[in-house]
């Protein structure tokens, strides 16, 4: 027992050892060292979220309800870069770094873990940014529920790294997942309640709309921001069953992939 | 100028009693697959190299030999079977392997000191001085040249104190004054550990290995002298 916990203990600290190294690395391969560096790792997601945010206050008036549309939007379209952009990231991210796989303790996992630590950093950073920027500048009032707004987030980078982890070895066996991705999240964003809130939609779509996990995620963060302005609608229980259940498929996809892999 | 830089023995299992450190292959089977169907490269190998040996590698072109290593060393798993180490083992110390084409000389020190918990900084200094590449070490790897490129990751194994080194047709590199200075870092200072060697060059073999096993029909096997090995991959093979 005690020779098990002594192997495990070292076993994550191995682990931890190679994210950090693979972390870094990423960086440096992502975002080099000329002009900003790694600053562009929540810049970028930072022009993102302005640019809509810019777009959908302009357009106010096309929502016709009370719903404090800057943070609407700061809420919203953050939450899209949770989960968008972190299946990029795994999907064949494999072939790339065969070569570092030479080393035995650089697994599958672990590529994918770096990669996705790297792309929550940069979120987070971003909403975290933009979040301050806006309410310094009294154009969002200030979180009514913190707690709820970092309990939203927890859960929805929760989904998007299950999501990710579950199709980035599936693309690994077939190309087509790659393929099939990028028009799926083209679907999936207008219907992941970056652009709507649940309560505002007939009673009919909300039963579907419902059915997508992030929904209730941003649902939940949206409460916490600004939850006295509408009735928010989630199920953060369906939302953690469906992840996991996709984080399970994905480690035992996982299983295989790494039996498979042949390093350069 | 030595390697001091220990690390903490990882993918160790189980007691650090010297004469139980080993590595152990047990009924190791590899098949790949190709455009239809799969191909066995070898299968029911056991093989076990203790701590100090130094065992040659022989076969024919494609019988296997790169597999082999790249089994011991937990690059790749086998198909069938188990491996198990009981002491450290590097990564194959082959050509070209190992490294991020687009990062620096320093950069890919750096990723691997952190890999293997050393000090990045130490370990930056001793690749610097003796894979001679000076300002090089601040390019991408990739627009190094070849023998750059051996002299850089020579260097950077020898950085990571293993206790058992796999040696894929390395040592070949360079010039005459490098090849040596390199069988003076793995064979004369590291001449306590073990060591897995694939050569095509039988005098090498010979100077540096006690034993051989030879890999021929999908079958690994053992000799207890390099005589015998010798003989029966001249009968079989060559």
């Amino acid at each position: 027992m005690k020779q098990a916990t002594h192997d495990f203990l070292r076993s994550l600290s191995i682990q931890r050892r190679v994210i950090y190294a693979l972390f870094m690395r990423e960086i440096i391969t992502r975002f080099g060292r000329h002009n900003i560096g790694f600053l562009w790792l929540f810049v970028e997601p930072m022009i993102f979220t302005l640019g809509i945010t810019a777009l959908w206050t302009a357009m106010k008036s096309v929502h016709g309800s009370n719903l404090p549309i800057t943070p609407f939007a700061l809420t919203g379209y953050s939450s899209v870069l949770l989960w968008r952009n972190m299946p990029v990231r795994t999907i064949a991210a494999i072939p790339p770094n065969l070569s570092l796989m030479f080393h035995r303790n650089v697994r599958v996992l672990d590529i994918y873990l770096s990669r996705l630590l790297l792309e929550v950093v940069g979120a987070t950073m971003s909403f975290i940014f933009l979040s301050i920027l806006f309410i310094s500048l009294g154009m969002v009032d200030p979180p009514e529920d913190l707690l709820k707004v970092v309990w939203g987030w927890t859960m929805l980078a929760y989904n998007g790294m299950s999501m990710a982890l579950m199709i980035g070895p599936m693309s690994e066996r077939s190309e087509l997942v790659d393929k099939i991705w990028h028009p799926l999240a083209y679907l999936i964003f207008p219907l992941s309640g970056a652009a709507f809130i649940v309560e505002a939609l007939p009673a009919e779509a909300q039963k579907y709309v419902l059915y997508i996990p992030m929904v209730h995620g941003l649902e939940y963060l949206r409460e916490g921001y600004f939850g006295s302005r509408f009735h928010a609608i989630h199920d953060l229980d369906y939302m953690a069953i469906v992840s996991t259940v996709m984080l399970i498929i994905g480690l035992l996809q996982m299983r295989i992939v790494a039996r498979q892999v042949v390093p350069e | 100028m030595d390697a001091v830089l220990r690390s903490p023995a990882d993918g160790l299992t189980g007691s650090q009693d010297p004469d139980s450190r080993a590595v152990s292959m047990k009924d190791v089977e590899k098949t790949y697959p190709i455009h239809h169907g799969s191909v066995t490269v070898f299968t029911g190998v056991n093989i076990d190299i203790r701590f100090g040996e130094k065992v040659g590698i022989l076969g024919r072109n494609g019988a296997g030999k790169s597999t082999l290593i790249r089994l011991i060393s937990g690059t790749e798993q086998p198909t069938r079977g188990k491996v198990t180490r009981t002491m450290s083992v590097s990564w194959p110390l082959a050509l070209g392997g190992g490294f991020q084409g687009s990062l620096t000389g320093i950069d890919n020190v750096r990723f691997i000191s952190r890999i293997y918990g050393l000090d990045p900084a130490q370990a930056i200094d001793y690749v610097k001085d003796f894979s001679e590449l000076g300002k090089y070490m601040n390019e991408p790897v990739k627009v190094y040249s070849n023998g750059m490129r051996a002299r850089l990751a020579f260097a950077i194994s020898m950085v990571v104190d293993f206790e058992c080194f796999l040696i894929d047709e390395v040592i070949a590199v360079g010039d005459q004054r490098f090849r040596e200075k390199c069988q003076t870092e793995l064979f004369e200072r590291r001449a306590d550990r073990a060591m897995i060697v694939i050569s095509h060059d039988p005098d090498f073999v010979r100077t540096h290995c006690d034993r051989a096993v030879v890999i021929h029909d999908k079958r690994l096997h053992e000799f207890p002298a390099l005589d015998e090995a010798y003989s029966f991959y001249h009968e079989h093979i060559a």
